[in-house]
């Protein structure tokens, strides 16, 4: 592709080089290159969350950087979060148990949002929950299942 | 009918869908790739209204990756019109083509299609598209419309006045001149952006070879959408499989079939390959069909001791410039709705649905019915307020008496069951209302703004029967099932229904374990795929359990039926002497018995077939509904408002409802909270604006609110239970519930903190900017 720049990124666990053109989003490198289509587009404008993955540990959303930014850095999506689905992450299985999801179109972004909120705090308040998911938007839920569920998988990575 | 043995209805089963979904496994339209795919971006009107004198698409189709560009002269008599709109007798109408035919009607209305290699030269191409229009004066305030003299949405129509139904009542106006007081009040409820998660998507695949079309669309009600697309594309249904597959969300404006539709299945067709596209969220805010924007009077004739006796009432809907799949209907089913939970004497009211040059209004969570119960739930805290009367004191005053069922109101609607008083109590009881009176008054003493409001209510759920419904939709209100036991004794079941989050691959999967025995894992449910569902008419106006599971109930009886067949002739007895209980039919008083899984395969196997029934173990069942269900609730707000900012904090909502039956009470729990937050958000901050010559100005997330995870309190929920016989599962609606219920309730909170000050009425949504000027205002005026 003329005017392509190369990419080197590790997406869950794997590394991937590829030819990029300079402008392409992080969010359509990972859907459209990558297959990662659990990675979901809700406002191309970092303000509803549907597109949260981690880069090197940290929450963010791809649809507002671009795929160059990632160059030689580490990227964590939904499908990097459990192995199969005997080894589900605490996070997935609360929202599984809690009906924290109705759609499932925001339930990536989500569970990715909260997995920042428990790797900085194991034990997170019902507000220090809400707090953090305010920039993910979920339509259907209302969102009080979704702290049950946060909540829950807290429980759980306690327990473990 | 056959009493299946509750051993998995009734209990919060994990849902069955989740699993993909929490790994990001789901399929959604625009996560299906197909080979030689190409991409399509929209060019959409800059302006409310003109005439289009040129579009060159010259530069666009130069553009390296570009594919083709079309407009309306390349489909002209090849495809459309828009087959969406709502149809009846003596309606203002016009065709609406898929691409604007010459003139523009609104902003966002699709002008041209790029199709490209890629997502981004289709993007590209499209902003190089020269659309040259000649603006004329748009017409935006509804009721500014309705003025003679206004401009015209379509100049061959006599107005913008698309119905007007006027239902006076002689009756009415004598209980007026009774009544000891009246009042009359201007309501507004706001147009809002259904906003679900996903957007709309399409990817259309014709296959010349077979000549078929497969279009995969994120919609509530993939039936329709193969039926209008074949009428569109004038090609056989036949022809068409329409699949709606992990759908993002819908609230009523993925019911229709979007004019991009049939276009990009007409695309497709003309390129020989596949094309896909997503809208942005710009243009979800611009070209999906927005809900409410109803204006309404309501003139209220009433007792000194809170009894209501009439209403008469004025809607004005604004239908936007194109007639949507329910636009008129929407804004008729408000006065139906108008009494509530409430035995008033006499009703009467006229209905206009109007054109003005906006996107076009569609069903919306609730859809007519929240607008009725915004009238009536503000109307009674109003007559509280004139008679002195507590707001709940009044409501119970007017209740429809549990014993008056089934009832028919004074405008026309046939109540299944109901018992609004033992709603009411539990939720009073759970609150402890006095107390809260009491600690309000308390607040009020130390100067604070605090209100509780309250709403009672009713609705209208999966309505029936069909007769009379929309035949040019091709349509009807039943919904079908089909349940198919393998040899094994594992079920399929195919349903009509096209779940998008309401959970129903795991209600029916409960349904059919307590029918057969068999366990959760031994089920799987097939919905939103035209090829493999018979037929269908989809999942809207929370018809889900109450239509479709209905079906199911029916079909599973079917199978069980012949299942008792098989068993008795294998067992060597009558049928009657059959007993059955969990998966096994014995003999009565033997211990000689059979399981469900070994009648499957005897059912299957030649050498053991029974006389006179064919092989195999499989029906098909419609559910035809006989009446509608009218599920209610009992909500309380507490609120407290800011007098220095105007900002409002929701410090409690509780809500105790009744749906009848309930499959499985945490998806209903979060039917119900979901439908809160949804009518909390138009309460109190979402607002589709559009200026005064018709540019949207709530276009992105910047400037449309969506509630949040930190507005809100936990909420407290709890429900009774007053079956339905209008289905045999006993079970009614719960999808749109939560969102008429909350709606009112916020807003009487609202006004009920600020009725100190003299305010009797804020309108929604009751942004702090709104609510800081009414404060002040009040404060000049006294």
């Amino acid at each position: 592709m003329p005017g392509s720049v190369p990419v080197s990124i590790t997406v869950n666990g794997s590394k991937h080089e590829c030819a990029v053109e300079p402008r392409t989003l992080l969010v359509h490198f990972l859907r459209e290159e990558l297959d990662l289509t659990g990675v979901h587009i809700g406002c191309e404008s970092t303000l509803c969350g549907a597109c949260t993955v981690h880069l090197n540990g940290r929450a963010v959303k791809s649809c507002t950087l671009l795929a160059v930014q990632a160059d030689g850095q580490e990227v964590t999506t939904i499908e990097g979060l459990a192995a199969d689905a005997n080894n589900l992450h605490p996070l997935q299985l609360g929202f599984w148990e809690k009906h924290g999801l109705q759609c499932g179109y925001c339930t990536p972004g989500m569970i990715m949002a909260a997995k920042q909120l428990l790797d900085d705090n194991p034990n997170p308040t019902e507000d220090e929950i809400r707090e953090a998911i305010d920039g993910n938007i979920c339509r259907c839920t209302g969102y009080q299942q979704i702290v049950d569920a946060i909540q829950h998988a807290a429980e759980v990575a306690g327990a473990v | 009918m056959v009493a299946f043995r509750p051993n998995s209805v009734g209990k919060a089963i994990k849902r069955r869908e989740d699993p993909r979904l929490i790994r990001g496994l789901g399929t959604y339209t625009d996560d299906v790739k197909l080979p030689g795919m190409t991409y399509a971006a929209f060019v959409r009107s800059d302006f409310p209204a003109g005439a289009i004198h040129s579009i060159d698409t010259t530069a666009a189709a130069d553009h390296p990756g570009v594919v083709a560009v079309y407009t309306y002269a390349d489909m002209d008599g090849q495809v459309g019109p828009s087959p969406v709109g709502a149809e009846m007798p003596g309606m203002g109408k016009a065709d609406h083509p898929l691409l604007a035919d010459g003139r523009v009607l609104h902003v966002g209305q699709p002008v041209a299609v790029v199709v490209a290699e890629t997502p981004y030269a289709a993007r590209d191409a499209a902003s190089l598209v020269e659309v040259d229009i000649e603006p004329r004066e748009a017409v935006v305030d509804v009721e500014a419309a309705m003025a003679p003299d206004a401009p015209k949405v379509y100049e061959e129509l006599d107005s913008n006045i698309c119905i007007q139904v006027p239902i006076p009542n002689p009756e009415a106006d004598k209980l007026f001149e009774q009544a000891d007081q009246t009042l009359s009040m201007r309501l507004l409820n706001q147009r809002v952006a259904p906003f679900p998660m996903e957007g709309r998507a399409i990817c259309a695949h014709w296959e010349e070879g077979p000549g078929k079309l497969t279009i995969w669309t994120s919609n509530q009600a993939p039936h329709f959408v193969k039926q209008q697309v074949a009428m569109c594309l004038r090609i056989p249904e036949i022809r068409i499989r329409a699949i709606a597959p992990e759908v993002g969300g819908g609230f009523g404006a993925k019911i229709p079939t979007y004019p991009e539709d049939p276009l990009l299945c007409w695309v497709s067709r003309e390129l020989r390959r596949p094309v896909k596209w997503s809208e942005t969220r710009t243009e979800n805010l611009l070209g999906m069909t927005h809900g409410r924007g109803h204006v309404e009077k309501i003139e209220v004739a009433f007792q000194n001791d809170g009894r209501v006796l009439a209403l008469k009432g004025q809607t004005i809907s604004e239908l936007g410039a194109w007639r949507s799949f329910y636009g008129p209907f929407i804004a008729l089913s408000t006065h139906t709705m108008s009494c509530g939970c409430y035995d008033i004497k006499a009703v009467a009211w006229e209905t206009f649905a109007v054109y003005t040059n906006t996107m076009a209004t569609e069903a919306y969570r609730g859809a007519g019915r929240p607008e009725a119960a915004y009238i009536i739930e503000r109307v009674m805290d109003e007559v509280a307020a004139a008679t002195g009367l507590d707001p709940v004191a009044v409501r119970r005053r007017n209740f429809v008496d549990k014993d008056a069922f089934p009832h028919t109101t004074a405008s026309g609607a046939v109540y299944d069951s109901g018992d609004y008083d033992k709603t009411l109590d539990r939720m009073i009881e759970l609150v402890g209302y006095d107390d809260a009176r009491e600690a309000q008054r308390q607040a009020r003493d130390d100067g604070r703004l605090v209100g509780i409001g309250v709403a009672a209510f009713t609705e209208v759920c999966g309505i029936g029967p069909s007769g009379g419904t929309a035949p040019h939709q091709r349509m009807g209100t039943w919904e079908s099932a089909t349940v198919r036991v393998e040899p094994s004794g594992n079920v399929t079941v195919y349903t009509g229904v096209s779940p998008h989050g309401q959970g129903q691959e795991t209600a029916f999967a409960q349904m059919v374990s307590d029918a057969f025995g068999v366990g959760l894992d031994d089920v799987v449910v097939v919905h939103g795929d035209t090829d493999q569902v018979q037929h269908g008419v989809g999942t809207f106006g929370s018809r889900g359990i109450a239509v479709g599971g209905a079906a199911l109930h029916m079909a599973l009886t079917k199978v069980h039926a012949k299942a008792t067949r098989i068993a008795a002739h294998h067992l060597d007895a009558p049928v009657d002497q059959i007993d059955y209980e969990d998966g096994e039919f014995t003999v009565k008083g033997s211990d000689r018995k059979l399981t469900f899984r070994q009648v499957a395969e005897m059912a299957h196997l030649w050498n053991v077939a029974v006389p006179g029934e064919e092989p195999g173990l499989e029906a098909v069942a419609r559910f035809e509904p006989p009446g509608t269900t009218f599920p209610f609730g009992a909500h309380l707000c507490q609120v407290e408002v800011d007098p220095e900012s105007g900002q409002i904090e929701i410090q409690r909502y509780v809500a105790v409802d009744d749906f009848g039956v309930v499959i499985n009470p945490m998806l209903a729990d979060g039917q119900r909270i979901g439908g809160v937050v949804q009518g909390i958000g138009q309460a109190m901050w979402e607002e589709v604006q559009y200026d005064e010559g018709g540019q949207l100005l709530s276009g992105t997330l910047m400037d449309y609110a969506v509630p949040r995870a930190k507005h809100f309190p936990r909420m407290v929920l709890d429900n009774t239970v007053t079956p339905t016989d209008v289905n045999p599962l006993g079970a009614k609606g719960i999808g749109e519930l939560g969102t008429i219920g909350s709606t009112p309730c916020v807003v009487n909170a609202i006004v009920d903190a600020l009725r100190p000050l003299g305010i009797t009425n804020i309108d929604m949504p009751a942004k702090p900017e709104r609510v800081w000027q009414a404060i002040q205002a009040a404060g000049a005026a006294q």
